[in-house]
């Protein structure tokens, strides 16, 4: 039956419906001429990106070092930087159509201008993109930087693994992101709930663009997951125990030990979804045995920890942003971490809470209500110890300080609602509600984004060396805090007035002034993206002004700031001896931060060797993908084989390091320290101007004005 | 018809109090009921024409213990856990800014073992004592638990089509779309199940929602206490025409529902095959009322005589065993009268 399919349909499905303006040009009615002409300005927007990107690689010839510097470059800080950039890429997106919504809902009294259908796919590719493309990116990226300089490490356990975690996210957002140009995408929601998900239902290309990015996605995210774990465990410089690790790093440990158990559960239901829609098996189906209950409990059986995935790199990045501006040791760090752990075991006995409306028992309803209410505790002792972080200190308020600030007090407002919604009798009420909607994005906006928007500020001038202009960042950050109140907090209300999640259209008038204001919201939080984009532009046309090669321009606590920015590819010259918490600010303070070692102290350094296995990989994946998504086996076929070929070959490779020699680590080391020497100390009253340039004046305690 | 009263006269006061909510005295209440009138003028402009929409204007008693335990909840968590942030913070931000001269500066002060207890053990005791609440208001609110009334409950079984609700009277004989007609002051036990993919029932002003889902029953709990118009609606995503599967959920006195059920018992359309055929059509209630020819005046909803008992069971077969639906089919021998049991996630939950 598949060789004649092969002859006759070399593309499988994939025909010229499968453009976005076809059915425009064939059925030219009202409806279908906007909805067309916004699905074909996406999809230019997708091809014109990448055309306009390909053209600049091409004319600054820039290919060769795309190739050898960053595609397939070991190196964790490279790779964390490509993660990021993903992260922003989809953000604007999803962003977009975030935007797009909030403007149908805005005229949505008894129409709008987009067609339920595409309305669903807006909704649906939104929360994919957010969850599994840009939060996920995001934290793994900020991660991958940041938590093997923070325990003085060289490079994670696994680089090449670590590449090919890479390559496979970024060849699920491709699926997504040419699931704009060809075909449509799922209309089923970000967790894409059987019946409604399978082939009886949704026959078209949509849910399966969904499973095979999720699929790449969450193995991805299992690979990282481990690797990450391994890393802490074993690659922790010598005397950073446990107790003194960076509260972040604690985060980072956390999170790589949910995805490890989280991911899976995911990966299984997705491939069973898939074993229904392509072999007519019935696991959820209605009808022959199927249940589609246990797609719900599977997939939040994932969904639950992902959350706290997503929130805890996010907690961790508070931790340092509080202590670090507030120029005070972290309070209660024991608390913190035993928070963090007790979060993390918790995450996985409250699944239920996202459907208390299945018909379970009032017991069993109660039980996940109380256990969901449980975590509220581990979180308000977090709030509270950076309350007291700050508490007699000296607040300096920069643009990370403002995320965090407006972060603690917006997150106890989504904590509320959450605790309201984690009683079942309150959530008989309200789940499915606009006022769930408003909740997760409480959590996920103020919580999870604001963090890793931080994590890029505070960090940033670590990775390229300069700092990010102080002024567009804080425009950046009151546009973002005050349009996410603007643009969730009426959902709140609406939510509480009965307005159903997912509707493209409503017929009570009184929706409508609530839903102005949200679309207020949406276009002042687009602004903050812009501004965002704007700053970064700024900040590098003045980059000669913001340098701050010495390393530490934020009076840093951990061993990150203890070296170079940018730091050299090998991160240490010499792996530090840790010998309480906040290392950096110790040896800040016993003088022994910038000193030059012994000349017998240098060794050779060993790397890992540079490997094409993470974009041959993402991208044999993504034709993987492609070709199960249209049917189109004999790409499925030769993918297949690819990729066992690429790893079997992969398995043969020897010679997989390189030495840095030792002579080439000093004089790095000499430079730098040389240049330290010249710098001027600055106090942390100059810390945004441009007098900053990396090295933190000492016995400031804030007196000057 | 609308029977709904004018918003103006109903006064959100409380009007019964159920023994275990009775956790606040004077005081408290007047707060709650500050704030229910803060929050009221946004959620009934407008809507002395149309039906009651939300649960905080109670219509009937499930929707009022969800209020006021709503308001409850809300009270306990703002002024507990939300009132020391919002001051706290802002004013630690404040006085021990960078350039403050007069507050004090302990760089490296990191333990204070009474804090920590009080930062572990005040969170703890809000969640003990919110814990306690939810676990009396689960079991209050359990929309399986039968409504205690002298009134013996008004049977009606539901089930989801796309995009619209199909109400079975099965003691009446008679079927609705797109209007639930309820007598008011009875209270009404629903069983549900979705001839299609899964679905979410609501009529918020009066109470709790459940899913409807293929091969399975679930079951729910309501009743209006007067006369009166409520918006009720599907939430679970399901298709293009989601936004259209609304109905009006209509308390009328129990004259005006007799005189309903003897009107529909006497409609020309009849729940039959055909009608059957019509309903399992992916389309909106006002599709289906222009399929089945009904209505020279857009009528919202339609109702059919020669609604069989048997239907609800044999949809819940038909879709288990992915068969056409007869509903003239026996009854298997063995099968129960009810439907069969709800699954849950620990087993099998007697109906």
């Amino acid at each position: 039956m598949m060789i004649p399919n092969f002859l006759q349909h070399p593309l499988g499905r994939l025909d010229l419906d499968a453009l976005p303006f076809w059915k425009m040009l064939q059925q030219p009615t009202h409806a279908n001429v906007i909805n067309g002409i916004i699905a074909t300005g996406a999809a230019s927007m997708v091809v014109v990106g990448t055309v306009v990107t390909f053209a600049i690689i091409t004319r600054y010839r820039w290919w060769r070092r795309l190739w050898s510097e960053w595609l397939t470059s070991p190196d964790h800080k490279k790779i964390g930087i490509m993660y990021v950039v993903l992260a922003f890429v989809m953000l604007s997106r999803a962003l977009i159509e975030a935007a797009l919504m909030r403007a149908q809902q805005a005229f949505g009294l008894g129409g709008g201008f987009l067609s339920p259908d595409h309305f669903a796919q807006l909704f649906s590719t939104h929360g994919t993109i957010m969850i599994f493309f840009m939060a996920m990116p995001f934290l793994t990226g900020i991660i991958n930087y940041v938590m093997p300089l923070q325990i003085g490490a060289r490079d994670v356990s696994f680089p090449v693994l670590n590449s090919i975690s890479l390559g496979l996210t970024a060849a699920g957002a491709a699926l997504v992101m040419i699931s704009l140009c060809l075909g449509t995408f799922s209309t089923g929601g970000w967790f894409g709930y059987p019946p409604y998900t399978e082939a009886t239902f949704s026959p078209g290309v949509g849910p399966d663009y969904w499973i095979w990015a999720l699929t790449l996605a969450s193995l991805g995210s299992t690979f990282t997951g481990i690797n990450f774990a391994v890393t802490i465990y074993k690659e922790r410089a010598p005397g950073m125990t446990f107790m003194r690790m960076p509260l972040f790093t604690w985060t980072a440990l956390c999170t790589s030990i949910l995805m490890i158990f989280a991911m899976p559960p995911l990966t299984v239901a997705t491939a069973q979804l898939a074993l229904d829609r392509y072999l007519g098996f019935h696991y959820f189906t209605n009808a022959l045995g199927g249940n589609m209950m246990n797609f719900a409990n599977l997939f939040w059986l994932f969904g639950h920890p992902e959350v706290y995935i997503l929130i805890l790199p996010a907690f961790g990045v508070y931790s340092e942003v509080i202590s670090t501006f507030s120029g005070k040791v972290l309070f209660g760090y024991r608390s913190l971490v035993m928070a963090t752990m007790a979060i993390t075991i918790l995450s996985f006995t409250v699944w239920v809470h996202h459907f208390f409306t299945m018909g379970q028992d009032a017991n069993i309803n109660a039980i996940f209500g109380i256990a969901s209410m449980l975590i509220g505790i581990p979180t308000g002792v977090k709030i509270y110890d950076w309350m007291w972080t700050m508490f007699r200190g000296r607040v300096r308020f920069t643009v990370p300080m403002i995320y965090s600030i407006g972060f603690m007090l917006l997150f106890v407002l989504g904590g509320m609602s959450g605790i309201l919604l984690a009683d079942p009798g309150i959530d008989y009420q309200v789940h499915n509600s606009v006022f769930l909607v408003a909740h997760f994005h409480n959590m996920a906006v103020p919580g999870v984004l604001f963090g890793m928007i931080s994590a890029y500020h505070f960090w940033f001038p670590k990775a390229f060396g300069f700092r990010l202009n102080e002024r567009w960042g804080k425009v950046a950050a009151w546009c973002w805090i005050v349009g996410f109140m603007l643009a969730f907090f009426p959902l709140y209300a609406l939510g509480l007035m009965g307005m159903p999640r997912r509707t493209v259209a409503y017929t009570e008038a009184s929706y409508v002034p609530l839903e102005g204001l949200a679309f207020l919201g949406a276009i002042l939080v687009v602004i903050a993206l812009s501004c965002l984009i704007v700053q970064l532009w700024i900040s590098i046309r003045d980059r000669a002004t913001t340098r701050v090669f010495a390393g530490d321009p934020w009076d840093g606590h951990s061993l990150e700031w203890s070296i170079s920015s940018p730091p050299p590819e090998y991160n240490f010259a010499i792996v530090p001896r840790v010998t309480d918490r906040d290392a950096f600010t110790l040896s800040k303070e016993n003088g022994s931060a910038y000193k030059r070692p012994d000349a017998d102290a240098y060794a050779d350094i060993e790397l890992p060797k540079n490997s094409a296995m993470g974009p041959l990989l993402g991208a044999m994946g993504f034709a993987l993908a492609f070709g199960l998504v249209w049917h189109i086996w004999w790409m499925v076929l030769l993918a297949a084989l690819a990729v066992l070929v690429t790893m079997i070959a992969r398995g043969f490779a020897r010679d997989t390091w390189r030495i840095v020699p030792a002579e080439r680590v000093r004089q790095d080391l000499d430079r730098w320290l040389a240049t330290v020497t010249a710098t001027t100390a600055v106090s942390r009253a100059g810390e945004i101007s441009v007098a900053n340039r990396g090295l933190a004046a000492r016995s400031d305690v804030g007196a000057a004005t | 018809m609308d029977l709904g009263q004018p918003c103006g006269d109903r006064a959100p006061g409380i009007r019964r109090m159920t023994g275990m909510f009775c956790m606040f005295d004077k005081e408290a209440r007047k707060l709650l009921l500050g704030a229910t009138l803060a929050v009221f003028p946004l959620l009934l402009c407008g809507c002395s024409h149309d039906p009651h929409l939300s649960f905080l204007d109670p219509q009937g008693p499930v929707a009022e213990i969800q209020r006021r335990h709503f308001l409850e909840m809300l009270a306990v968590l703002s002024i507990f856990v939300a009132l020391p942030i919002f001051v706290l913070i802002p004013w630690f931000a404040w006085r021990y800014r960078y350039g403050a001269r007069s507050s004090r500066y302990t760089p490296k002060w990191k333990y204070f073992g009474p804090l920590e207890i009080a930062a572990w053990s005040g969170p703890f005791v809000i969640v003990t004592f919110l814990g306690v609440l939810v676990w009396h208001s689960s079991h209050a609110l359990d929309p399986y638990k039968p409504l205690v009334s002298t009134q013996t409950a008004l049977r009606i079984q539901v089930i989801g089509y796309d995009w619209k609700w199909l109400f079975i009277y099965p003691d009446q004989g008679v079927a609705s779309v797109g209007m639930l007609a309820l007598p008011a002051g009875r209270p009404v036990a629903m069983q549900l199940t979705s001839a299609t993919v899964m679905q979410s029932l609501q009529i918020p002003s009066l109470g709790s929602q459940i899913y409807a889902m293929g091969g399975m029953v679930t079951r729910l709990n309501l009743q209006a206490d007067e006369p009166g118009e409520f918006m009720g609606e599907n939430t679970m995503y399901n298709g293009e025409g989601f936004h259209q599967q609304q109905f009006r959920a209509i308390a009328m006195t129990p004259d005006d529902f007799n005189a309903w059920v003897s009107k529909a018992r006497s409609s020309r359309h009849c729940l039959d095959k055909a009608a059957l055929r019509a309903l399992s059509r992916r389309t909106t209630r006002g599709e289906l009322i222009h399929a089945l020819g009904s209505g020279k005046h857009r009528e919202e909803s339609i109702s059919f005589s020669g609604a069989s008992a048997r239907l609800f069971p044999a949809v819940v077969r038909a879709t288990m065993t992915g068969t056409a639906v007869d509903p003239q089919a026996p009854v298997h021998a063995t099968a129960p009268r009810t439907p069969p049991k709800t699954e849950t996630l620990l087993g099998k939950r007697e109906p």
